[in-house]
C-alpha cells in the first residue's frame, strides 16, 4: 500500500487496469501507477500462480511483468504510463488462453 | 542503422561523465539508457524533481541535488542520446566494430560503434528470505525509486531491514520527509567498529564519505525510529501480502506488523552485458560477487569494450564519474580523437580522486559485511523467484552431481525464467560452492545469451539495419 506526497504541479493521467478506471500522475511508470492506485499484485507465476508484484522498480527482477495495450511481457517499472492505456494482469505464461494458464495454476 | 566512434550503455553518474568527457575530446557519442531521464539509479528523475517537485529535493538531500548539475552538463555535451532505449543484445567481435542491438519505439534500431563502454551500474544484491516473494516485500531501492519518480511511499507499518549504507540513508530521507518508519531491522553483525578499525587509517583519504556516513548514523539515532540490532533468522509473513517480520535481534525473537518490508544487503555490478559478450569476471570475496576483470584503463577482457561505475566494482557515484572519465580520455586516446587533452594531466588528476574516493571500500567492506547465510541456504526458501526453486532443490543438484549453475539450470530450471538469472545468480553459485566445497570462482556463474530483455516478434521483425 503505497501514498503519494503532496504534489501540486502533477497531471493526472487516466487508465485502464482489468477493465478498471485509475489514476495515476504523469511521470509515473505503469507498477508505480499501479502500487500508488492500491493494486496489490499485478501478475500470477505460471509455476504456482501465486501472486505477485513488483520487487526492485530498477528492471533487474521482471516481477512487474505486465500486458499493456495488448502486448504481454512489459516490464511495467520501464514503461511509463500514459492517457488511455489499457494494462492488464500478467496471468501465468503469456500467450496462453487465460482459462488454461488458470487450470495450469491452481 | 547508426554509426559512432562510442557507444555508451547507461545513463547515471560513469555514463553521463564519459559523454560528455569524450565530447570535449571531439568524439561522436551514443548513449543509450533505459529510463525516460538522465541520471541513473542515484540520481533517478533528478529534473523532474528539479522542475515539478523542488520541495522534494530537501529531504532527498544534497547528494541527489548534485545530480542536477550532472545531467544539465551532459544534455550540453552534443551526445546523441536514447532514453527509454533497451539494449537486447551486444555483439562484440576482437577486431572491427561492435554492434548493438537496441529496442526503441517499438522497433529494433541497430548501432555500430568503434568502442563501447558499458556503465549499467549496479543492482541490490537479493536478499533470499523465507516469504521474500510476497507482495509487500521490496527492495530498499525500489521504494527509495518510487519516492524519487513519483512522490509515492510505503503506506505505515514499514519495516526496514538489512545493512549498509542505502538503509541509513533511506531511514533518513523518509524521516526528513515525514513518513512513519516504524523499525530498523539492521542485519549488520557484531563488532563493526572493531571490524572497521584496522581499516581506519587507509580511510581517512576518503574523510568526506566518512563525515557523511557519521552524519546519517547520528541522524538515525536523533530520529527515534527504533533500531533492532544483529538481526539474523529475518522471515516474511502473511497470507496473500505480507503481514508480520519475524526475526532474532541479539538472540531474542523480534515479531512486528508490516504492510511494507523492505530489504537491502548491498549492492552488486548488474552482471548481464559483461556476461553476454563472455569477458573474464572474477570472485570477489570481501563483497561476495563477481567483478567482470578490467585493465587500468578500464578495458575488459574483450578488446574495445570497456566498463565504468559501479558495473565493474563498487565505488559509489563520484568514483563512478571518475572511472567514466579515465575511460572516456583512454578511449579517445586509442581512437586518435582531435582534441586529446595536453598529456596525461587529467587521467593523472581523475586517477587520484579515484584512489581517494574508493579509500573507504575496505572500511565499509570490514564493518557492513555481506551476508554470510546466503550460502549456507538450505530448505524451502525460493532461489529462484521466477521459476520458483527452493535452495533444497539447488543443493539437491548439487547432490545429483551439478557441478555449476549452467547444469542446475538445466535439471530444475533455475535462471530460465524471465529475469535470466539476474534474481537467483549470485545465491546459486554461492549455495553449489558451498555443497561442492569449491570458490565460487571454480563453480562459475550463468552463461547469458541474448535478448537480454523481453523483445516482441514485431521488434525483432523491425531492424531498422534490413534496409
Amino acid at each position: 500500500m503505497f501514498r503519494r506526497l503532496p504534489e501540486p504541479r502533477a497531471r493526472a493521467v487516466h487508465f485502464t487496469f482489468e477493465g478498471e478506471a485509475l489514476t495515476a500522475h504523469s511521470g509515473d511508470s505503469v507498477a508505480a501507477a499501479l502500487l500508488g492506485a492500491g493494486i496489490g499484485h499485478s501478475r500470477t507465476t505460471p509455476r504456482s500462480g501465486t501472486a505477485r508484484a513488483p520487487y526492485c522498480m530498477m528492471g533487474v527482477c521482471f516481477e512487474c511483468l505486465i500486458e499493456i495495450d495488448g502486448v504481454a511481457n512489459r516490464q511495467g517499472c520501464l514503461v511509463e504510463v500514459r492517457d488511455g492505456m489499457t494494462v492488464r494482469r500478467q496471468q501465468g505464461a503469456p500467450g496462453l488462453p487465460e482459462d488454461l494458464a488458470d487450470e495450469g495454476g491452481k | 542503422m547508426t554509426s559512432t566512434d562510442l557507444a555508451i550503455i547507461g545513463a547515471g553518474p560513469a555514463g553521463m561523465e564519459a559523454a560528455a568527457t569524450a565530447r570535449e575530446t571531439g568524439l561522436s557519442v551514443l548513449l543509450i539508457d533505459e529510463q525516460p531521464e538522465p541520471g541513473g539509479q542515484i540520481w533517478r528523475a533528478i529534473e523532474r524533481n528539479v522542475s515539478e517537485r523542488p520541495d522534494n529535493l530537501a529531504f532527498l538531500g544534497p547528494d541527489y541535488a548534485a545530480g542536477a548539475a550532472k545531467a544539465e552538463r551532459f544534455r550540453a555535451s552534443g551526445a546523441n542520446y536514447w532514453p527509454s532505449a533497451m539494449v537486447w543484445h551486444l555483439d562484440s567481435p576482437e577486431d572491427g566494430d561492435k554492434t548493438i542491438l537496441v529496442a526503441w519505439d517499438g522497433v529494433t534500431r541497430q548501432v555500430q560503434a568503434r568502442s563501447v563502454l558499458l556503465a549499467t551500474g549496479a543492482m541490490e544484491r537479493p536478499v533470499p528470505i523465507p516469504g521474500w516473494t510476497l507482495p509487500g516485500v521490496m527492495s530498499i531501492g525500489a521504494a527509495q525509486t518510487m519516492l524519487k519518480s513519483s512522490g509515492l511511499y510505503p503506506q505505515a507499518p514499514l519495516v526496514l531491514a538489512g545493512s549498509g549504507p542505502l538503509l541509513l540513508l533511506f531511514a533518513v530521507q523518509c524521516h526528513a520527509a515525514g513518513i512513519p518508519v516504524s523499525a530498523v531491522l539492521d542485519t549488520t553483525p557484531p563488532g563493526a567498529m572493531m571490524r572497521g578499525l584496522p581499516h581506519l587509517p587507509k580511510a581517512l583519504l576518503g574523510w568526506r564519505t566518512l563525515l557523511k556516513g557519521r552524519r546519517l548514523m547520528q541522524a538515525l539515532a536523533s530520529s527515534g525510529i527504533p533500531v533492532y540490532r544483529h538481526v539474523r533468522n529475518l522471515e516474511a509473513l502473511g497470507a496473500d501480502s505480507v503481514e508480520r517480520v519475524r526475526c532474532t535481534s541479539d538472540g531474542q525473537t523480534v515479531e512486528l506488523e508490516a504492510t511494507t518490508l523492505l530489504l537491502h544487503e548491498g549492492v552488486v555490478p548488474n552482471p548481464q552485458l559483461t556476461r553476454l559478450i563472455g569477458c573474464e569476471h572474477r570472485w570477489n570475496a570481501a563483497q561476495r560477487c563477481f567483478h567482470p576483470v578490467l585493465s587500468d584503463r578500464g578495458e575488459t577482457s574483450v578488446p574495445g569494450v570497456f566498463v565504468a561505475g559501479d558495473g565493474g566494482g563498487i565505488g559509489g557515484a563520484p568514483a563512478a564519474e571518475n572511472t567514466g572519465r579515465i575511460a572516456a580520455l583512454e578511449i579517445a586516446e586509442e581512437l586518435g580523437a582531435v582534441n586529446r587533452p595536453s598529456g596525461d594531466i587529467e587521467i593523472v588528476k581523475a586517477r587520484d580522486n579515484l584512489r581517494a574516493q574508493m579509500a573507504v571500500r575496505p572500511l565499509l567492506d570490514a564493518m557492513y559485511p555481506p551476508p554470510d547465510w546466503i550460502g549456507k541456504l538450505d530448505g524451502d526458501v525460493p532461489v529462484c523467484r521466477c521459476e520458483e526453486v527452493s535452495a533444497r532443490a539447488v543443493r539437491g543438484a548439487a547432490a545429483d552431481g551439478a557441478p555449476g549453475p549452467n547444469q542446475a539450470k538445466a535439471f530444475l530450471r533455475a535462471g530460465m525464467g524471465p529475469c535470466q538469472g539476474r534474481m537467483c545468480g549470485l545465491t546459486v553459485t554461492e549455495i553449489l560452492a558451498d555443497a561442492h566445497g569449491k570458490e565460487p570462482d571454480a563453480i562459475g556463474y550463468y552463461r547469458i545469451r541474448p535478448p537480454i530483455k523481453p523483445v516482441t516478434v514485431g521488434e525483432l521483425a523491425a531492424l531498422d539495419g534490413a534496409d
